[in-house]
This record gives structure tokens, sequence and C-alpha cells, in this order.
């Protein structure tokens, strides 16, 4: 009989040592005469495990981690091919783990389940159930199971997707496209990196449904650079999807046509925002546009054009198959459905967890988090990427909701969430704010432009002590100009981290 | 906005132990290979550095005569992003990601010990000619940094000792010279 063992395959597994893992059971394997399948899975997400070994019995699969290669032979000899559960390493049953039987997994109900790219795995869990049910409706009628869903952009401004789809399939018949942005530029962000290098037809299912929602036949992903994982699974998952008749000019046989190309970015945090990623996929400077016109309108080589994140793409798979009120069932207020989020920094068990709006930050941090890294005490955390707020303890008991974090001033945004202990300088948070809007910035807006470098060296004024009262007054001068006169959220928004450092801790501004 | 220090280098010599030697020919077969796509000068760039290593100077009027740009465009793209470089590499190129999740952790005080170690600064090449140094935003490797990658590989959970390791096996790996 062959046992069937799982080590996954995506970045952070890869980071953390898989290949030689995977290499050493095979070899240890063979030594003890032990019949084996390694298969390459996609991650759980649950990343302070990785590598995350799982090995398939009768009752389910058992996980053992974090594995590293020289734990292989103790592993084996604790019974590891036979999923003997009394290494300090095992972890049990995978899905008995609290951290993910707790979690509420809509888009991320196949990752580290399935092998990323088999298409056999992909439909036997569900995949192109949504795609057939597209292929059966009206355009109008997908989109309305959108709209049922209230999904709303996971890329960060929340926007109502379904109404953005309206607005392009309204416009006359002709070219349109469906734009992925897989820029996932926020520091602690990695939601759209686990979707493509694990459940990759997810994304080309949700894509291909946008492109017969609003009449577009060509698609186009938008990747970062940094993701050179993500880039190969992905293209490997395109190709195999054209070649079984998914992608072209025939899907499935129903004479409906959808072409999907992915393209790499170039290492710009800017290009993240959706007109200046347009401007760089038509080969341009990625500076940013002024709107209107909308990209809806007047996008892609100034055809109308649907700009989504990969999650809000990612979510459509499920939503039309299962409709959209199940995706609506979950949720508070106008933030329905689920959002990934993602543990990172200074956190002890770091990885992805999906939940309904609605829990607090608190709750995910100490519950899911289990509390910082290094054991210390936690003293701030960013939500939403570098362009959010630091929180102080007062705010953690914030709900998750659009809604409920404007209200402070705080942004949801991609579902970040970087955990600082008390060891972090928080003057210094401040002015790595502006540093890296001084590096990022396209340099359409001097508020922007100037404002940023001006920001960097008037912090550094205060904190060498020089002038602090007056300096600090024109810090504040200058993130308000920023605030008012930035084009784009990157100007409009650096200010964020940087007032909530002076409002919450503004002893770590003191020379 | 982008600073417009690139990498520098010692020599100029040795290119990553990848990257072949190009020639106008081999550079307008990249472009050819690209030029009917549409938005094709991302694309086109980033063939032109797989293949070579970087972007030489020499490939801007082949790629502006292609597409029907001006010089100053294709200029004014290379030098929009990070990514792009106008210099060759030693053989290998270390990233050090800055941002915050990695900060949480340490990125700091990492960066500062591969600077010493290496006795370079960002964009700059090690007198071996081994390993370049850059900067990077993030690797989605952020619950478990300080992250940092190496050519295509990302490495997690990196400490001053284990970077060290890693010098060590990079720099006495036998070299590669394109021939
Ligand atoms: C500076 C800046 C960076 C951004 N980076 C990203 C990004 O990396 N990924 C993303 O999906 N959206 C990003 N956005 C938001 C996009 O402009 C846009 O709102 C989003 O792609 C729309 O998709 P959605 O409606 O599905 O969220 C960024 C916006 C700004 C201002
Ligand atoms: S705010 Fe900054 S990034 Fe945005 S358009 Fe202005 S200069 Fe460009
Ligand atoms: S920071 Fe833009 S090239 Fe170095
Ligand atoms: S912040 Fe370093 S990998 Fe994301």
């Amino acid at each position: 009989m062959t046992t069937r063992i799982y080590v996954p395959c995506d970045t952070t597994a890869l980071s953390m040592g898989a290949d030689d893992v995977a290499a050493r059971l095979t070899q240890e394997a063979a030594a003890r005469n032990i019949d084996v399948q390694i298969v390459r899975n996609g991650s759980r997400g649950l990343f302070w495990l990785e590598p995350l070994v799982e090995v398939e019995t009768s009752t389910g699969r058992v996980a053992y981690g974090p594995v590293e290669a020289a734990d292989v032979t103790d592993l084996a000899d604790a019974g590891l091919f036979e999923g003997e559960q009394s290494h300090p390493l095992s972890q049990g049953l995978t899905d008995e783990i609290p951290y993910l039987k707790k979690q509420q997994r809509l888009t991320f109900s196949r990752i580290g389940i399935t092998d990323p790219l088999s298409l056999d795995d992909y439909r036997a869990h569900g995949g192109f159930a949504g795609l057939k049910k597209a292929l059966s409706i009206s355009p109008q009628a997908i989109l309305d199971e959108v709209k049922a869903s209230g999904l709303r952009g996971r890329g960060g401004a929340a926007f109502p997707t379904a109404i953005k789809w309206q607005t392009v399939l309204d416009e006359p018949e002709g070219q349109k496209y469906i734009v992925c942005n897989a820029d996932e530029g926020d520091s602690g962000t990695f939601a759209d990196r686990l979707v493509m290098e694990c459940d990759p037809y997810m994304l080309i299912e949700g894509m291909t449904i946008a492109g017969l929602a609003v009449g577009a036949s060509q698609g186009y992903v938008y990747l970062r650079s940094e993701y050179p994982v993500a880039f190969r699974i992905f293209k490997t998952a395109i190709e195999r999807a054209y070649d079984a008749g998914y992608l072209g000019d025939n899907i499935t046989g129903s004479g409906r046509h959808f072409d999907l190309e992915v393209r790499l970015a170039a290492g710009a945090y800017i290009c993240g925002e959706e007109t200046a990623l347009l401007e760089s996929l038509e080969g341009k400077r990625g500076m940013v546009r002024a709107k209107p016109p909308l990209p809806a309108i007047k996008g892609l080589f100034g055809r109308p054009t649907v700009v989504n994140n990969v999650i809000s793409l990612a979510a459509v798979p499920f939503i039309l198959d299962k409709g959209g009120a199940a995706y609506a069932d979950y949720g508070m207020g106008r933030s329905r459905g689920t959002l990934p989020l993602q543990l990172a920094g200074n956190v002890r068990r770091g990885g992805l967890v999906e939940l309904a709006f609605g829990i607090s930050l608190r709750e995910l941090m100490e519950d899911f988090g289990g509390g910082t890294f290094s054991g210390r005490p936690l003293k701030a955390v960013q939500v939403g990427g570098p362009l959010g707020a630091y929180l102080p303890e007062s705010q953690w008991d914030t709900p998750i909701d659009y809604e409920a974090f404007a209200a402070f001033g705080g942004v949801v945004g991609h579902g970040g969430v970087v955990m600082f202990d008390d060891t972090v300088d928080m003057g210094e948070q401040a002015r790595f704010a502006m540093e890296f809007c001084a590096a990022e910035s396209c340099g359409k807006c001097t508020p922007c432009r100037i404002g940023a470098v001006r920001g960097v060296e008037v912090i550094d004024r205060i904190r060498a002590g020089e002038n602090s009262e007056a300096n600090l007054e024109l810090l504040s001068e200058l993130c308000e100009t920023m605030v008012d006169g930035s084009l784009c959220a990157m100007g409009g928004m650096t200010p964020f981290p940087v007032q909530s450092v002076i409002r919450h801790f503004p002893e770590s501004l003191k020379g | 906005m982008h600073m417009s220090d690139k990498t520098t280098h010692a020599n100029g010599v040795v290119s990553r132990s990848s990257a072949e030697p190009w020639t106008p020919a081999l550079i307008q077969q990249e472009v050819d290979a690209l030029k009917d796509k549409p938005g094709a000068l991302l694309p086109i760039l980033h063939a032109i550095q797989d293949r070579f290593g970087y972007i030489p100077d020499a490939a801007i009027p082949i790629i502006a005569e292609t597409l029907r740009q001006t010089r100053a465009d294709v200029h004014g793209v290379i030098s929009f992003y990070h990514h792009f470089r106008t210099h060759p590499t030693g053989s290998h190129v270390v990233q050090i990601c800055r941002a915050e999740a990695c900060q949480a952790l340490g990125a700091r005080h990492l960066e500062a010990h591969v600077k010493e170690r290496l006795a370079i600064d960002y964009h700059q090449t090690s007198r071996d000619n081994e390993i370049t140094l850059e900067p990077v935003y993030c690797l989605g490797n952020c619950a478990c940094g300080p992250s940092i990658r190496v050519d295509d590989d990302i490495h997690g959970r990196v400490t001053a000792d284990k970077f060290d390791r890693l010098v060590e096996r990079l720099t006495t790996a036998p070299l590669e010279l394109p021939s």
C-alpha cells in the first residue's frame, strides 16, 4: 500500500526548508522500504508550523510541524509513516487544529488540501462549479448574484464589486478587459500569493466568470515581481487550463471565449494603484491617472476595464456556485462575507485566518495569533499595510469591519495585521512611513513627492531634539497638506501612520 | 521617486551565474519575440534582464526603434521601476526585506549585519563579485520574517548566523562562469 505524504510548496514552506524536508522523507522511506507518494500540496496557511508535513491515514490527515530536514529520521522512528501521533512535533489531525477549525473558509476552502496544479483535485473539490453555473445564465444574472453577495473589493478601497462590473457591462460591446490586481504590495499580506500558489484555478475561474459577466474576452493578471514562486505556478496553471479547454475560444465546449495572460510587474508599490497599474500594463511608467474617467469606462488601452484584487475575483466562484445569499450570510453591517486576514510580523502563530467580518482585532491577535513571537508584550499593530495607522491597545477591541475602522481613521485594507512588541521604536516607524512614500511616490504631485522627503527630514530633526516643538507642529501641518493635496492614497494616506504615532505614541518622538 | 543609484559594479566582467553575455543580435531576438504583444515594453525588459542579467544601454535604441518609441521614453520606463538594472550584478543577487512585518522581527538589525558582513551598501557588489545587495519591500513571507531573497529563492526567519551560513554556501559553491 502506498502512503500519501504531503509537503507544501508555497513560498513560506519553501523559505523554511520544505524542499529539503521532502527530499529527506523520500530517502528515509526508501531506506525503510516504505512505499510513499510525496504530494507537493499548497499550504494550509498555518505558517508557524511550516514546513507542515501531513500523512494520510484512515482517520484523516495527520500533521507534523514545523519539520526540519534534521527531524525526519527521528519522526520516522516515532512512526510518522504510520501516522503515529506521539512525537512532540505531531499536531494531531490537521482538521482538528483549532486555528484551522475555528476559521470560516469560503474562498480558501481548498488551499493546502489539494495539489495546486492538479485539475482533477480542483474538480474533485468543487472547482469549476461556479463557471458551469455562469455559462448557463445571462450576464446580468451573473452580475445579480455578485450584487446579492454584497462583495466589496478586497484590494483596499472596499468598493462594491457588482457596481463596477455593471458599469463595464453597460458600456457598448467591443473590446473590454478583466485586469486582476496581484501587485499585493502591502507589508504583512500574502493572501493573493496563497491563491496564486495554492489554488490558481480558482482565480482563473473567477476571472473567466467576470469576463462572461461583462463581455470581456481578454484578462491580464498583473503580478508583482517579488513573487517568483507564484509566477511559476500560475503560469503553469494557465497553460494547463488552456490545454484542458478551460481557457481559449471555446471554454468547455460552450463557444464562449476568454484568454488570460500573467504579466510581471517590476517592483513599484504605486503600480498597485489601479490607474498606475494600467499605465504599467500598457508599457509605460506607473504614473497615476486622474479620475474620471473611471477605468470601468476608459481603462486598459482606453477600453472599459474591470480592475479587481485577487481575493475579490477568487470569491466569485463560490458566489456563483452557492449563491450570493450564501456568501452574504456571513459578516456584519455593510461588510458581507469573509475576509482572509493575515497575521504577520511579531506574532507567535502567523498565517492566514479567513473569517466572517466582525471578529475583534484583539481576539484575532490573541486567540489565533497567540501573542507575540518574542513573548514580550504587544505594543502596536498596523492594519491595512504601510498606509494604515498604528493602533494602540485602546483600539484593539474594534471589530474587523470597514465602517468600524473608518470611524477612527483606520483602514482594514487588504487585511494585513502586523504586530510589534514593546521593543519597537515608534518614532522610527513614523520615519519609515515617510521614507517609503519618498521612495515609492510616482512623482506626479508635489505634496506627495516633496512632502515625503521633507517629512523624513523633519522627523529626523524632532528625534535629534532640534527645536522639537516647532518641528512637531511643522510635521502636523505637512501631514495635513499631504492628506488634502495628494491625487491618490499614496500621498493621501502616508500621513495616517505618522499621525497615529504623534497621537498615540508621542513619547517616541522626543529627542 | 527613484533614486538614480542603480547597482554600482566593481569591474563589470562577471555577470550572474545564470546570465549569458549579450550581443545586439541576441537583444534584437528577445525584442522581436515579444514586440507584437499589447503593452510589450515591460515583458521585453523582463526578458532581456532575465537572459543577460541586466539591461545594457545598447538595448535602448534597439527597443526604441522596434517599438517606434523614443529612446527617452524607453529610458524613462527603465528608470521608473526598481526591478530593472542597467549594470551587471555579482553572481548572486541578495535582497533584504525592509518592510514593516520584517522590521517587527529585527530586519533593521539584520540589514546592518549584512552590510557589515559583505562590506557593501545597497546597490553595490561585493569585492569578490559574488553578491549584489538590494533592498526589497515585502516578499509576501511576512509571517516568518525577517525574510531575504537570494536569486529566486526566499528564505525565512533569517538570523545573522543563518545569513552567514547562507553566504558561506553561496560563495563556496563552484562558480559557473559564463563561457
Ligand atoms: C498606493 C496604492 C497601492 C495599492 N496597492 C494595491 C495592491 O497591491 N493590490 C490591490 O488589489 N489593490 C491595491 N490598491 C487599490 C487599487 O487601486 C484598487 O482599488 C483595487 O485594485 C480595486 O480592486 P478591488 O475593488 O477588487 O479591491 C492600491 C491603491 C493605492 C492607492
Ligand atoms: S499622491 Fe503620490 S503616488 Fe499618488 S499620484 Fe500623487 S505623487 Fe503619485
Ligand atoms: S531606489 Fe529606485 S533604483 Fe534604487
Ligand atoms: S514584510 Fe518582509 S516579507 Fe513581507
